[in-house]
């Protein structure tokens, strides 16, 4: 049977047809969608673990246990579970594990650009790259079985374009049974990594590249494919694609396994096309490697750019200015000013911009973190200064404020990213002792990636209820006296809230807990305005909600246009109305 | 069979993502390789949103560059000149004729494009244009969520593919309580 999968739908299924047990994953752009369908396979355990690390380690886990099992996350997620890459590359399993690591080429939705390549090379375990979905569903299968062959973790490198377009995909049937239960495969000097056995374990590891290198040269998927010799491509990934598009008549290898490399594969493709173009998303992998063996290279990062995301067009345009095709290809012209911009915007109704709102008013160091708050780094609301990584908010703000500046620095972190990697941080500051707030934006869910659960909503991915992390407590626990929890759609009280855990002036934990408004059935409520009691001063637009909209209604005085609701944006959150110094602002009936 | 690239643009909750799919599923139901793709994450939240779709023999790159699209389908009329570039000389737009003026707009000091603006545009970077009253005809049907399926019905026309292709790809699609719904979208925009 044929079916049109995304990538990521296609990785699910290949998990479920290779026989895997056990997946886990920490919900992350683009890689989200992979947990997401594993989960409709019954055969399947399958789990949001708070962070990638945790999610590797747990993977690792089921592998020593003698199963099959998957991790996946996005490119930084790895940078999260790197520790547990490395020891796991040392030890290997009794079992087999696959790691999809989804990088983000153009930065769609991350802090950074990386090239997750590297952590193949540097981790020294195998990596394979799929180029469209039904590669990326066989390729499952195929890092399994590198995975069992070679005692070693096998990354399964996705990008963007890969996990989000569709193509068809032939489907087949799970392979497995259900698991036996075996006793475990006790091994210490091989599991448990001290110096001492890790030292014994380093020189098979360097061996095992040295095999994998050698079945690298006839892994099916890296392959000559001739055409004019004038010119040869080597490509992989979704830039192996659009290279495809650009030079229809060149002859192509095609590199499936990205390392390690197949050098005899290489060196004879290089020998017989008169020259070499290497065409690669992010930076010059291929190409270094290509360098390093002695392979004159005519067109690389020189031409194809080492910044953003491919298409067609940029390959071509790259292609073009490098000489090795005769046109390119031009839009018409179409003269036309600066168009309005579209940018995502907090929903109207959001329980996170009124916080923001107070924390501009009081002129505080705003250190944020990732989920839907990083777009308060935007106009309108424009409040927030630093924003790093994961959890990064309360590390930065207590240096801030340990290191002294004239304003005080607080930290904002969403609920799903304090249980990620927030925990530490927010450990640390009560424990060293800055008076660092710590805001914690609970909406009740992971909401920028599609609102999954974490530890702290009472239900797992499976849909099983269970325990529900306590914020409160774990702040308590941690030694803070200072802990309070105010609704963020009452702005008094909030502000109230926030003025004394300030002017406490020692470690504070102020939790502002409103549901995400996907989290409804129906709106709450909607308001209007009264265009009578408007004076146009504008305050109401200083939230910053998509729904306070200027009026074609012109105040006389002031010359400013008033203020109206869109009555289809309008989630009913009521902050308008108490920021509204003319009470100008009500609900409507009904 | 002809290589045809579809970009379907509009604002995140306009059912664009949607109507990409039965696009996609229409060129395998006609005997096209298809592929299909889209970004999710931050791009949505209201932001401006674009997916692509291409039919052929066999399809290498999942999406094109400026100036190859053929039909560009914007349920947006600002967002059919953000995303012009896109069509190929000589292309299709089909264009949904609605104003969504974004917070650059309704509470900055940015202006929306005047109607004469947009019609300059579109008929300097196209072929031809058309700008439909989808929004109005799914009015008409009773929700303005069927908007979607009046346009693919308005692309329907344009394409060498049996209406019976449409049809069954959107009753795979669509729940059965709003299969007779769509049936009449879809028929309403071929229509148009």
């Amino acid at each position: 049977m044929k079916a049109l999968l995304s990538g990521n739908e296609a990785v699910a299924r290949g998990a479920y047809e290779s026989g895997v047990v056990f997946a886990s994953a920490y919900p992350g752009t683009p890689s989200t969608e992979i947990l997401e369908n594993i989960v409709q396979y019954k055969e399947i355990y399958a789990e949001w673990s708070p962070n990638e690390k945790i999610a590797l380690d747990g993977a690792i886990g089921a592998a020593y246990a003698g199963k099959r099992s998957l991790a996946a996350m996005k490119m930084v997620g790895l940078n999260v579970a790197a520790e547990a890459l490395f020891y796991s590359s040392y030890t290997g399993f009794d079992g087999a594990l696959v790691i999809v690591t989804a990088d983000d080429p153009g930065m769609h939705s991350s802090q950074n650009e990386q090239d997750n390549r590297y952590y193949a090379k540097f981790a020294k375990v195998p990596m394979l790259e799929p180029t469209d979905s039904q590669e990326a569903k066989d390729f499952v299968g195929l890092a399994l079985e590198i995975s069992e062959k070679f005692d070693a973790p096998v990354l399964l490198r996705m990008t963007t374009r890969i996990c989000h377009s569709s193509s068809v995909v032939e489907l087949g049937e799970r392979k497995a049974g259900a698991p036996e239960r075996k006793p475990f495969a006790r091994n210490a000097m091989k599991y448990s990594m001290i110096p001492g056995f890790a030292k014994r374990r380093h020189p098979v590891m360097e061996q095992r590249l040295k095999d994998l290198a050698e079945y690298a040269e006839s892994f099916p998927y890296n392959k000559a494919e001739w055409g004019d010799r004038s010119l040869g491509v080597v490509a992989n990934g979704v830039a192996y694609q659009y290279a495809r598009e650009v030079f229809p008549e060149a002859s192509f290898l095609r590199l499936g396994m990205s390392w390690p490399l197949p050098e005899k594969l290489i060196r004879e493709f290089a020998s017989q096309v008169d020259k070499v173009v290497v065409v690669e998303e992010l930076d010059p992998f291929l190409e270094e490697h290509l360098k390093m063996m002695g392979i004159e290279v005519a067109a690389g990062k020189d031409f194809f750019p080492i910044l953003d995301e491919f298409n067609p067009g940029i390959v071509r345009d790259a292609a073009y200015k490098a000489g090795l095709v005769k046109e390119t290809v031009e839009p018409p012209k179409v003269e036309m000013g600066p168009l309005p911009p579209r940018p995502p915007v907090l929903c109207a109704g959001c329980p996170h911009r009124p916080v923001y709102y107070l924390l501009k008013k009081y002129g505080l160091v705003v250190n944020s973190d990732i989920g839907c708050y990083a777009l308060a780094v935007l106009p309108p609301i424009a409040t927030t200064d630093t924003l790093g990584c994961m959890g990064a908010s309360i590390g930065v703000a207590h240096g801030i404020n340990k290191a002294g500046v004239e304003e005080r620095a607080v930290a904002t972190i969403g609920d799903s990213t304090l249980w990620h990697a927030g925990m530490p941080g927010l450990l640390n500051v009560v424990y060293n002792k800055s008076n660092t707030v710590t805001l914690i934006l609970d909406n009740l869910t992971t909401a920028m990636t599609g609102h999954q659960p974490h530890p702290g909503t009472g239900r797992t991915l499976m849909g099983e209820k269970t325990v529900k992390g306590d914020f409160e407590a774990l702040a308590r626990a941690m030694g803070y006296e200072e802990v309070r929890t105010v609704d963020p759609l009452n702005l008094k009280e909030t502000e109230e809230a926030l003025k004394a855990s300030l002017d406490a002036n020692k470690p504070a934990v102020l939790i502002t807990r409103s549901p995400c408004i996907f989290m409804y059935d129906k709106r709450p409520g909607l308001y209007e305005v009264d265009s009578e009691r408007c004076n146009a001063c504008g305050r109401c637009f200083e939230i910053g909600c998509p729904a306070v909209v200027r009026s074609d209604e012109i105040d006389e005085k002031s010359g400013k246009a008033k203020a109206e609701i869109n009555t289809i944006l309008c989630f009913g959150c009521s902050v308008c109305e108490q920021v509204c110094a003319r009470k100008g602002i009500h609900a409507l009936e009904g | 069979m002809k290589t045809t690239n579809f970009a379907l643009v509009g604002v995140g909750g306009q059912g664009v993502l949607l109507a990409s799919d039965i696009l996609a599923e229409v060129g395998v139901e006609a005997g096209y390789d298809v592929k299909k793709s889209e970004v999710h994450g931050m791009a949505q939240r209201g932001g401006s949103v674009l997916s692509q779709v291409r039919w052929a023999d066999k399809v290498y790159a999942p999406l094109v560059g400026n100036g190859e699209v053929d039909y560009l389908i914007s349920f947006e009329l600002l967002e059919a000149l953000r995303w012009l570039q896109l069509l190929r000389k000589g292309g299709t737009a089909i264009v949904n004729e609605q104003r969504l003026p974004p917070l650059a707009v309704s509470s900055g000091g940015m202006e929306y494009p005047s109607p004469e603006q947009i019609g300059k545009a579109l008929a300097a970077g196209t072929g031809a244009y058309h700008i439909v009253p989808a929004l109005a005809k799914a009015e008409e049907l009773g929700t303005e969520r069927a908007t979607n399926v009046v346009l693919i019905g308005a692309l329907s026309r344009f394409l060498d593919v049996p209406e019976e292709d449409w049809l069954k790809v959107i009753e795979r699609r669509v729940p059965e309580k709003y299969l007779e719904l769509n049936r009449k979208a879809f028929a309403a925009g071929r229509a148009l």
